[in-house]
């Protein structure tokens, strides 16, 4: 008992130190280049937890992630530049609308389990990055939007507010939604509704059988998962200030899931430790160009041999065995 | 407590079930036996919404049921079993039988969210209510072991906590002592008739015509997808069609 005690406050010292060191960043670091990498690993970070609670805890492999992150920029961008809309609501609408997308398209795609699930999404996918590409009156297709102002000032009562057009206000922006998402997939997972998600995940039809509406579970988590990553492609649209239709493609997805499964699916920390490794090992195989994606391959195929639960997995199981013997 | 009308399920051309009538009355023990393929799994999915029958009504506590999903018929108090042992194989004991009183409870999203006193006060019940049963089923020592590891006949036993951790009013048992040793057998009879103690009616499919004889208040017999007989064990044992469909001609009770 007292074992475990130590290990919890162990475990809270060390949330402690590492939100402080991630608010501490901005003032170490000054080089602007390495907080532009922090700010995506953010971003990333939101999009690779979206995809874990629909994937990794309701076992639904989602494969139109990297649509819904772009509906929900092109969405946010658009409401500012055409409607006018202040940056504010129009993060919150954009993550609204992707998720009203995200509950028409769950609806019918969710009755299949699966690879059928995983096809069906994918499809999806390619259709939203196609009606982009070519509905040039909305979205500028191919040309790309231009031009997405920077966040507004965050509004505080008594008539102040922060501004959030420095490099350092932008990525205590994102680190605030990342926090907040992975606060609210902890606190899911730990809860009933967690129970119920990933006892879908282990058996759907047993889970039907115990009075669970697996229907209903599944599409509130995969309504939730899209409202998380339409914020994420929010705040991308906003910070980059610039949207072609390749950031709702299925490489994106496919770069997502990467996240979550080398950091490892099914655990809370493991999307973010994915979105830190391999956004940095990109920056460092730059050099490699497309073939870094070879290395990316071979990474995956290894990982999900000799150590499928991903980083985190693999630690966790270390740990298990060394407090076991000791 | 549960009733059905000239039930039946056509699989293609084939009659897995046909112009099934029968009921069970509340607080008996009632077996359901057969050769393979008489149709009795495939009753059992009837009932529970497995599937949808090709004609025919079923009503549980007075009220028609038939075309309800399984959650549903789980949430009327009706719970089952399965014939290939199920349970939650890589979650925990403990976990497995919190899971099953899911049904019972109401959390949504926003209340565990912001972890409002339902929330909290529904988690405490499901802990509670699956230690319960955990004893009742005999695994109070077992609750941090992972399903997975458990023997054939502990799992049997998981199999139903989990189904009475639903709390139902009628459970359905498919096959509760296929595939254990004998001498296990008569832990699994014994949790059954405590079952029955405790107040929930029970429906089982069983091979085993020494448990069947032994606990049944009525038995049912199918042949072919139709009853060809029921009654207590002692009138089904001698009747002929019964002795030549599935006893065999030599069998005395």
């Amino acid at each position: 008992m007292n074992m475990q005690g130590n290990i919890h406050s162990v475990k809270w010292w060390l949330y402690v130190l590492l939100i402080a060191a991630s608010l501490a960043l901005p003032i170490v670091v000054k080089d602007r280049y390495i907080l532009h990498i922090v700010i995506l690993i953010c971003i990333w970070g939101i999009s690779a937890q979206s995809m874990n609670l629909i994937m990794g805890y309701t076992g639904q492999a989602n494969l139109a992630l990297g649509g819904f992150f772009g509906i929900g920029a092109y969405a946010t961008a658009l409401l500012m530049l055409k409607a006018g809309i202040n940056f504010w609501p129009a993060l919150l609408l954009g993550a609204l609308i992707t998720a009203l997308i995200g509950f028409l398209i769950g609806l019918p795609t969710l009755r299949t389990k699966g690879s059928y699930f995983a096809i069906g999404t994918l499809c999806f996918n390619v259709i939203v990055f196609i009606a982009v590409e070519r509905w040039e009156s909305l979205t500028e297709g191919a040309r790309g939007v231009m031009g997405i102002p920077g966040p507004s000032p965050l509004p505080l009562p008594f008539g102040l507010s922060i501004s959030l057009e420095s490099l350092p206000a932008m990525y205590f922006l994102v680190l605030a939604f990342l926090l907040l998402t992975i606060l609210v997939i902890y606190r899911v997972v730990r809860s009933l509704v967690g129970r119920s998600l990933m006892a879908i995940r282990e058996n759907e039809d047993l889970s039907n059988s115990i009075g669970i509406n697996t229907m209903k579970a599944k599409l509130l988590a995969f309504v939730l998962s899209t409202f998380l990553v339409g914020i994420a492609g929010g705040l991308y649209a906003v910070y980059i200030g610039f949207l072609d239709p390749e950031i709702t493609s299925h490489h994106v997805t496919f770069e997502v899931l990467l996240f979550v499964v080398l950091g490892g699916i099914g655990t809370i920390w493991g999307p973010l430790v994915g979105a830190i490794v391999i956004t940095i090992l990109g920056e460092l195989l730059h050099y490699l160009d497309a073939y870094r994606l070879v290395v990316y391959g071979l990474m995956l195929v290894l990982f999900i041999i000799f150590l499928p639960e991903g980083i985190v997995g693999g630690l966790r199981n270390l740990w298990a065995k060394a407090t076991q013997k000791a | 407590m549960l009733e059905t009308r000239q039930v039946s399920k056509y699989f293609g051309g084939l009659a897995a079930v046909s112009d099934m009538s029968f009921s069970i009355e509340r607080g008996q023990i009632v077996s359901v036996i057969g050769p393979n393929g008489s149709g009795k799994t495939t009753l059992f999915n009837l009932i529970t919404g497995v599937h949808q029958p090709t004609g025919g009504k079923i009503f549980a506590g007075g009220k028609e049921i038939t075309h309800l999903k399984p959650f549903q018929i789980a949430q009327r108090g009706i719970a089952r079993t399965f014939q290939h042992t199920t349970v939650y194989s890589q979650k925990t004991v403990l976990d497995n039988l919190i899971i099953g009183y899911r049904l019972r409870t109401r959390s949504g999203l926003l209340g565990v969210l912001f972890g409002t006193a339902r929330a909290q006060k529904e988690e405490r019940e499901s802990v509670d209510n699956a230690r319960e049963v955990a004893a009742f089923i005999g695994l109070e020592a077992k609750l941090e072991k992972v399903a997975d590891i458990l023997t054939q006949e502990e799992q049997k036993r998981l199999a139903i906590g989990l189904a009475l951790a639903t709390r139902p009013q009628l459970l359905l048992l498919d096959e509760p002592t296929g595939g254990v040793t004998d001498q296990e057998i008569g832990a699994l009879v014994d949790l059954i008739g405590r079952i029955k103690d405790s107040g929930i009616t029970l429906c089982l499919i069983e091979h085993k015509m020494r448990v069947v004889m032994s606990i049944s208040d009525r038995v049912v017999v199918l042949n072919y997808g139709k009853k060809i007989a029921e009654g207590t064990p002692d009138e089904v044992s001698r009747n002929r069609e019964v002795i030549e469909a599935y006893l065999g001609e030599g069998y005395h009770a």
